[in-house]
């Protein structure tokens, strides 16, 4: 059973929703009714279910509305049609002291400029929830400082937020949410405004977290990126409607329409590593001056079974094998150019890995890096499999 | 100038009927405030008089020196100014001006906060006080002296009653803004943590508008002080009183004794208030 439920649920801001609606319902668009009513639609009959321990992920650019989206499930923003069920709870049709005991007991939020209070301290910040719950002092103070642990920050208690960096202020308002040991998680663009090596210690952290503690969680992100690695499931959103809901793989996959796929390609030509990243500075020998003992003496040097072959200018000729360089010695040719292969696999600098991974798999020789039929590198088949598993990638020249 | 299409409206009188009326009806309402303040001020005075002068100027030194972070300036300037004032012969004058601003300080910080409050709180509460606001500020402060007169007779308590008028709007007004300025993300963060009203306002509005509300009263103090010689034309005892006979006896020197007096006390309540408020904001 889904601890979260999501149906149909729209905001529409301005001065006339009930207008807007009808045509909303009519299958109208976003700008076309901003045009004919002045309204803005903010989340446009939104449906989803999340179980139990998941991660959900809703993604989408900025004015998607996922922000919308998140404050509509716990209502700091007034939902204009639809429901939120919490448990088979109506969260939508909740008078004001029932919704308070929802989000005092139910859920917690995690902003993504952390919202502290500065005057408080870690500690005091921590136990707000708690606080405004009415538990006593002893005993709020020890579930604030067994949730600061959880975080890494049991020894800064007495600091106040303004004295924290910005990834350590995230953990306290992490800290802060979890001390409700609340059901749901809320978490818009959490990591948003940290920078991307705190941001990924963070992810990795808030998986840790998640292994032991099993809380469902709703993350807002405009991160790809972000969304893959954390997500369970992923539902992308556009103009307020949600496009496609699904796994991390479906997603990547299976695009559901032309703009998911350019959400999806867009990533992977600008994020994923590319050919420039993982090639190596090529071993060569110069086609106008050298022969098949150069290349031969070359490649004894250099342990290698083959080796390109450029021209002055460095463009690409071709490459020379051992086996082809000693048969040429012994017919006494002293000239390449009729020694070479000539059939070479290459790519540009910003192919995809996953492409050269295909690529590599298939040729007995390392793929040559092309730019403008110059040659800028080379990828050796160990470089590849090293990027995949992650490891350091050495970027040269 | 006559008007020949409209008689005159007779604003006047209807001003005077009402002002009339209300201290007639109220009179019951009027007299314990202005014998209850009255006695309350007169109290305030004495003890502050029972203080040994030297006593008095040591302990205000030394609270200067800590609440200004253990510096030296304010402390020495009281020290300096309050002896002076002592040398000049005024301390009970001073003692005097010193509790009427205290008292009308209090009442305007006592009157003046909730308003903000709910200012911040509704759209149509600011819409409505905002004119009142502006109305009590640019009014010529003499003119409240008259219906304090009428309601309360002469002396300290009417002076009061038109400094509270004269003073309260700051405090008012920048507890409003105070309470505004919080940050959207602040307020989600107190909502989405279930708070109430009530929490909301005392755990996360009013800690957050604490500078801002404290600028607010730091203006109200000095406006009260600005009053004090005004206050003194219907019987407010203290340095206004000098000024006030200064000016009726053409007595330039005594006029500036009692100025550079009231200048004095000014600068002093002035720096405390400011200090209080950048010391407890770290």
């Amino acid at each position: 059973m889904p601890i979260i439920k999501v149906e149909n649920l729209s905001k529409i801001f301005g001065k006339n929703p009930s207008q807007a609606q009808k045509l909303l319902d009519q299958g109208q668009k976003k700008e076309e009714i901003l045009k004919q009513t002045g309204n803005t639609v903010g989340v446009n009959r939104a449906s989803f279910e999340v179980e139990q321990g998941e991660i959900f992920v809703i993604m989408g650019l900025s004015g998607s509305g996922k922000s919308t989206l998140v404050r509509l499930i716990n209502r700091l923003i007034e939902p204009t049609e639809g429901s939120v069920y919490i448990n088979e709870e109506n969260l939508a049709a909740m008078d004001s002291k029932n919704l308070r005991r929802v989000r005092r007991e139910k859920m917690s939020m995690v902003f993504q400029r952390f919202a502290l209070f500065p005057y408080r301290t870690v500690l005091q910040n921590t136990e707000f929830g708690l606080e405004v719950q009415g538990i006593d002092k002893s005993d709020r103070s020890r579930k604030a400082k067994e949730s600061l642990e959880l975080v890494g920050l049991g020894s800064f208690i007495n600091q106040f937020p303004g004295q924290l960096s910005g990834g350590m202020q995230q953990r306290v308002g992490l800290a802060r949410a979890l001390a409700n040991d609340p059901e749901v998680l809320l978490m818009d663009e959490a990591f948003s405004a940290l920078d991307p090596l705190i941001r990924k210690e963070m992810q990795d952290e808030l998986l840790d977290l998640q292994e032991r503690m099993q809380k469902t969680i709703l993350f807002i992100t405009h991160d790809l990126d972000e969304a893959l690695r954390i997500g369970d499931r992923i539902a992308l959103m556009k103009d307020g409607s949600i496009v496609q809901i699904g796994t991390p793989e479906d997603i990547l996959v299976n695009p559901a329409n032309d703009y998911v796929e350019k959400f999806v390609e867009d990533v992977d030509r600008s994020k994923i590593l590319t050919a420039q990243h993982i090639m190596k500075r090529p071993e060569t020998v110069n086609i106008e001056k050298h022969g098949p003992r150069v290349a031969l003496e070359r490649m004894r040097e250099e342990g290698l079974s083959s080796i390109y072959v450029t021209d002055r200018s460095r463009n690409l000729k071709g490459y020379v094998t051992a086996d082809n360089a000693s048969q040429a010695i012994e017919e006494n040719v002293k000239d390449l150019t009729n020694v070479i292969e000539t059939n070479v696999p290459t790519c540009d600098l910003d192919t995809p890995m996953n492409d050269i991974f295909d690529m590599i798999h298939n040729s007995p020789v390392p793929i040559a890096v092309v730019e403008d039929g110059k040659l800028r590198g080379i990828i050796v088949r160990g470089a590849v499999i090293g990027a995949l598993a992650g490891s350091e990638v050495s970027i040269n020249e | 100038m006559s008007n020949t299409l409209l008689p005159m409206i007779p604003v006047k009188t209807w001003v005077d009927n009402s002002v009339e009326w209300i201290t007639d009806t109220f009179e019951f309402v009027f007299d314990p405030i202005k014998n209850n303040l009255d006695s309350f001020i007169e109290f305030l005075s004495e003890t502050l008089q029972m203080i040994n002068p030297w006593i008095f100027i040591a302990v205000i030194a030394i609270i200067a020196f800590f609440v200004t972070g253990k510096r030296i300036g304010l402390a020495a300037f009281s020290i300096v100014g309050l002896w002076f004032i002592l040398n000049q012969e005024m301390w009970e004058q001073l003692m005097d001006t010193f509790s009427l601003v205290i008292t009308a300080s209090l009442i305007s910080v006592i009157i003046g906060v909730p308003f903000g409050i709910w200012m911040a709180k509704s759209n149509i509460v600011q819409a409505i006080l905002t004119p009142i606001l502006d109305f009590m500020q640019t009014m010529p402060a003499f003119v409240y002296l008259i219906p304090a007169v009428a309601f309360f007779g002469i002396g300290m308590v009417p002076g009061v009653f038109a400094s509270v008028i004269f003073a309260v709007p700051p405090t008012v007004r920048f507890t409003n803004l105070g309470i505004r300025q919080v940050s959207t993300e602040l307020i989600e963060a107190a909502d989405a943590f279930g708070t109430t009203g009530i929490q909301k306002l005392f755990k996360v509005q009013l800690p957050m508008a604490k500078k801002t509300i404290m600028a607010g009263i730091n203006q109200t103090v000095m406006l009260a002080l600005s009053m004090v010689v005004i206050a003194s034309m219907i019987g407010a005892e203290g340095l206004g009183k000098e000024v006030i006979t200064a000016l009726q006896r053409n007595d330039v020197g005594l006029g500036f004794v009692a100025g550079v007096s009231i200048v004095i006390l000014a600068i002093v309540i002035d720096r405390f208030t400011q200090s209080l408020n950048t010391q407890k904001g770290e």
